[in-house]
């Protein structure tokens, strides 16, 4: 058990909280028919814009030792889950 | 021989394809809970639905469920596995097949009968039909544009990987027969040893004349007929 609570304190103290910004966006060239639609309405109001893209973003808090262990484990979740590498690229953001 | 139905939160086709395998075609179907383990089957049908409620992208959520390991597991021993609508969402998501299915080019959820035509036949889950043949099934989707890029799309049709197109009632793969923008026209993907295929019409709402076709029932009759075999 106090080796337990040895542990914990010991990560807690080397430990730093992070918040990053996540952006999933479709490709360049990857048809987009929600920024499309978004576009017609937006003429509809009189507003003649030359392109509507969308995006995801996503707000994750999180801890690690540093930052490059919080950028490779966001990265990671990227890969794996939150992007779809045939369709979208991703950006971090950490704060 | 017994088929499993694998159900997720948000799966709502999955009664329609028990109903099919076990009622109509009289074989032996268990509904499969995701949180359950998969015991000893002789095929899998992922149905339609909307798994998790289409959360992050459809399919994703359930894709990374630890079941779909052992469906993974399942298909690499050559057994059968069909994903219909929700279902061929997650196994694109899952890596078992090639490609993505996103928004439909005109964004709207699209619920029609449409004509297909059979591109492949020496599948696991095709070959009651004749190469060429045009049936008709209903879709009911708002996700179901399929895109590969073009390295993946040129392997996959020198491998013949591409199992239905959409296609007028002539047969001919036309841009007005193209009911959500896929690339190609494809409706319908298989892996390469062709024991995974995810289609987006759903056979099992054309399975019984009484529905207004039944042109579905032979992918059933095809997948049970297989699993026989091996």
């Amino acid at each position: 058990m106090n080796h337990h609570v040895f542990i914990a304190s010991d990560r807690s103290g080397t430990r730093m909280k992070y918040s990053a910004e996540i952006t999933v966006q479709l490709k360049p060239g990857i048809l987009d028919p929600e920024g499309a639609t978004i576009q017609r309405a937006l003429a509809h109001l009189g507003y003649s814009v030359e392109s509507v893209g969308t995006a995801k973003k996503l707000l994750i808090e999180l801890e690690a030792s540093d930052i490059d262990e919080a950028r490779g484990a966001l990265d990671g979740m990227c890969e794996k889950l939150l992007a779809n590498p045939v369709v979208h690229d991703y950006s971090i953001e950490i704060q | 021989m017994t088929f499993a139905v694998i159900r997720f939160g948000g799966s709502n086709c999955d009664l329609d394809v028990y109903h099919v395998l076990n009622d109509v075609l009289g074989a032996p179907t268990d509904l499969v809970w995701y949180k359950d383990p998969v015991g000893e089957y002789d095929g899998i049908v992922i149905p339609g639905g909307f798994s998790y409620g289409d959360y992050l992208r459809a399919g994703a959520i359930a894709a990374r469920t630890p079941i779909m390991n052992s469906v993974k597991q399942f298909a690499s021993v050559g057994k059968p596995v069909l994903g219909i609508c929700n279902g061929f969402q997650i196994l694109v998501e899952s890596g078992l097949l090639s490609g993505a299915l996103s928004t439909n080019e005109y964004p709207k959820f699209c619920c029609k009968w449409v004509d297909l035509r059979i591109e492949k036949t020496d599948t696991t889950f095709t070959s009651k039909f004749k190469k060429g043949e045009v049936v008709r099934m209903p879709i009911a989707h708002k996700e179901g544009n399929f895109f590969a890029d073009s390295d993946t799309l040129k392997s996959m049709n020198l491998h013949q990987r591409v199992a239905f197109r959409y296609v007028d009632s002539e047969g001919d793969a036309t841009a007005s027969a193209n009911p959500n923008g896929s690339v190609e026209n494809i409706a319908g993907v298989v892996n390469k040893t062709g024991n995974v295929l995810g289609m987006m019409p759903h056979p099992e709402r054309a399975s019984e004349s009484v529905l207004g076709g039944d042109d579905g029932f032979r992918i059933f009759e095809s997948m049970v007929e297989y699993a026989d075999r091996l």
